[in-house]
């Protein structure tokens, strides 16, 4: 693990000043382990930027894209602002937590979904809209939720 | 030219349903087929939106298709394009095709700002200097600072991100603080709910943003600048990426600029997830690697910014103005807007309107008119009912303030707000104690927890509001809502806390009469809210008779 860290920070470095570079290292971090920052990366991290651990840690749960504990195959993020809102969100977060039998901030069982709250997405004009992983998914209604978390359910299977 | 050529649409929409995807494949059909002398697959803009279906155009038939899978593109490539047969069941009149805000510029649409979005391929820089790119950094840099910085000062131009400070004046204060070294940061941390104009921009013309704050350097005198953007918008950070490196390409970027002497590095920085982070003060605390957590002004970033050193710190929508004055000159700038507030605002349609998007206007245009005129009306043939405007913290209006002219001064006039330029529309259908109740939310979720009454007073007026949506509302608690909303206004530390009173109070105040018929009720008037069914406590003792 060391040797991956080590390399994302010599890069980091190389594209920028020395002190601006925590975000974007630990950005590559969380992409490089799937979705989440691993104890040991920081800890490493935290050697080779010679910050102290507390002051990654402080970073890492301030911010709602990262994540300290490992989340499940897809993360699906649902915006629950009032764009979304009047346009019918309040049932897709419904059907999303009904469909999943979840709550926000919570895994599956089966490791396959965790289901987060998100600020907009701005994507407003095709509202509402959720975001599973990197993929956007707009106009979203009760009906399509349950669709496509079979669809994403079959593929792995 | 080849023979034929296909053109699929991909913009905001589209995007969403498979666009990329299904012009990647194309494109792998014509090498199947060995095609590629005979057959053009393009990448296009926004052709107008369809419901459901991502749209490709074959020309020169002019015939439109709706495509959902793999599978018709297949069919389309197969028969119309191999065959020459047209494809009935896939096949759309052009009339059907239901245009966007963003294709179709409504009579009255002035583009400054949006003048290339749309119209160039934002990841080609010829594209962009063939509609006089960089020439205004070229202009630029045969002036002296003074002049630039005087020039900016006459055209009125005004902070787009919501606080509407005068751009010019700004960077008179950095020009004229002395360091080492200063910066250019371009806020493009767009978390405002409804607010989507910055990322079109971004991705429509990436180059004007960077020419912009090649100009602010120059102007104030700084050698280093950093897009802060937000860490969710994928396509716009890939997009700006490129955009930076042809720039260096052409020698736009980097060690004297055109021969000038003058030198201008650029880099992006990603935002993590937090509202607060657009604050600018926090967004210099989070490129500094730590929580955006607002500092104490003064000292303000023209003397004390990132790293310490004089800082500008301006707005995507404000940096894209720059090229634009520079290039007509101020006066041209001017004729534009109302006096105090000169030049054009790019606002965001959201809600129950029928054509959402963005639309870029005069300043000084009527609530009325973007709902109407350029949102052509509420979905579904509703009832207009409520008006939030100027994002998440702007103000909730009725139909009675449609007519209010929005410009920068108009909150301090007649109480709406402009903001960041969102025009979300509910209709009648809604209500007014679950509208409060979700924005509320937003804010207890987004409060950094530094201070007490931000973080506090967030989280009592959520539990009021789910009191009264619950049926269970006391009377006083509306004086209770209006107190939290001016301890938080009056107290906070930052304008997140500080906005609060904005939307809390104009909905309560607004829509009194809704939030009292909550209270003591059986049920939610508008039929929104689920109240808790009462258990009927039984007296005991003797009935009277």
């Amino acid at each position: 693990m060391r040797d991956v860290i080590v390399e994302i920070v010599r890069k980091a470095r190389e594209s920028a000043e020395e002190r601006d570079i925590l975000i974007n290292t630990l950005h590559e971090i969380q992409k490089r382990f799937k979705n989440f920052i691993p104890p040991e990366a920081a800890e490493i991290l935290s050697e080779e930027l010679n910050v102290p651990l507390s002051k990654i840690y402080e970073v890492l749960t301030f911010y709602t894209m990262f994540s300290t504990k490992p989340k499940g195959r897809y993360v699906i993020r649902v915006c629950e602002s009032l764009p979304c809102h009047v346009e019918g969100g309040r049932e897709v977060v419904k059907a999303l937590k009904e469909t999943l039998k979840i709550d926000f901030g919570q895994t599956t069982s089966d490791g396959m979904f965790t289901l987060e709250m998100t600020s907009c997405l701005g994507l407003c004009g095709v509202a509402p809209v959720i975001m599973v992983n990197d993929e956007y998914y707009g106009n979203m209604t009760p009906e399509k939720v349950k669709e496509l978390v079979d669809k994403l359910r079959g593929d792995v299977k | 030219m080849k023979p034929i050529t296909v053109l699929v649409s991909v913009d905001s929409n589209s995007v969403l349903l498979g666009a990329r995807h299904f012009l990647n494949y194309l494109r792998d059909l014509v090498k199947e087929y060995n095609l590629s002398d005979t057959v053009d697959v393009l990448e296009t803009g926004s052709m107008g939106t369809y419901p459901e279906g991502v749209i490709i155009s074959i020309l020169p038939d002019g015939v439109f298709y709706v495509v959902k899978s793999e599978a018709d593109v297949k069919k389309v490539f197969e028969e119309h394009v191999l065959k020459g047969r047209r494809v009935l069941e896939l096949e759309v009149p052009g009339y059907k095709i239901k245009r966007s805000v963003e294709v179709e510029k409504v009579a009255q649409e002035t583009r400054i700002v949006l003048k290339n979005v749309g119209e160039i391929d934002p990841t080609r820089i010829e594209e962009y200097i063939a509609r006089d790119g960089y020439f205004a950094l070229a202009k630029a840099l045969q002036m002296k600072p003074e002049e630039v910085i005087e020039e900016i000062k006459r055209s009125g131009l005004r902070g787009r991100g919501g606080a509407g400070f005068p751009t010019g004046l700004k960077w008179e204060f950095t020009y004229k603080a002395s360091a080492d070294q200063k910066y250019v940061l371009c806020n493009a941390d767009e978390g405002e709910p409804g607010t989507f104009k910055d990322r079109l921009i971004m991705e429509g013309d990436p180059h004007s943003l960077i020419e912009g704050m090649i100009i602010a350097g120059y102007a104030v005198g700084a050698t280093k600048g950093y897009i802060y953007i937000r860490g969710e918008y994928y396509s716009s950070i890939e997009i700006l990426r490129k955009a930076i490196d042809q720039a260096y390409e052409y020698g736009f970027l980097g060690n004297n600029i055109l021969g000038s002497g003058f030198n201008f590095d650029l880099k992006i920085r990603l935002g993590a997830g937090a509202y607060v982070a657009g604050e600018e003060t926090a967004l210099i605390e989070s490129i500094e690697g730590k929580p955006a957590r607002p500092r104490l002004k003064p000292p303000y970033p023209p003397t004390f910014g990132l790293f310490g050193k004089p800082t500008v710190v301006n707005n995507v929508e404000t940096f894209v103005n720059v090229p634009r004055i520079l290039l007509n000159g101020a006066d041209w700038f001017r004729q534009f807007g109302t006096e105090s507030s000169p030049g054009t605002k790019v606002f965001s349609l959201v809600g129950n309107v029928v054509r959402k998007g963005i639309v870029e206007v005069p300043m000084g245009v009527t609530v009325r008119d973007l709902v109407f005129k350029f949102g052509g009306g509420v979905e579904g043939g509703k009832k207009l009912k409520i008006v939030q405007t100027g994002g998440s913290a702007g103000t909730f209006i009725g139909s009675d303030k449609l007519d209010v002219p929005l410009d920068f001064d108009s909150y301090m006039k007649n109480g709406v707000s402009l903001g960041s330029g969102v025009i979300l529309v509910a209709d009648e259908t809604h209500c007014a104690v679950d509208l409060a109740l979700t924005v509320m939310r937003f804010f207890e979720h987004e409060s950094c927890g530094k201070c007490t009454p931000c973080r506090e007073g967030t989280r009592m007026a959520v539990q009021i509001l789910e009191r009264i949506s619950r049926g269970e509302g006391r009377k006083g608690d509306l004086d209770l809502l209006r107190e939290i909303a001016r301890n938080a206004g009056e107290t906070s530390f930052c304008g997140l806390g500080q906005s609060i009173p904005v939307p809390l109070l104009s909905i309560v105040n607004n829509f009194e009469d809704e939030f009292k018929a909550h209270i003591g009720a059986d049920k939610c008037p508008v039929g929104v809210c689920e109240f808790k069914k009462k258990t009927v406590k039984r007296k005991l003792g003797v009935k009277k008779w």
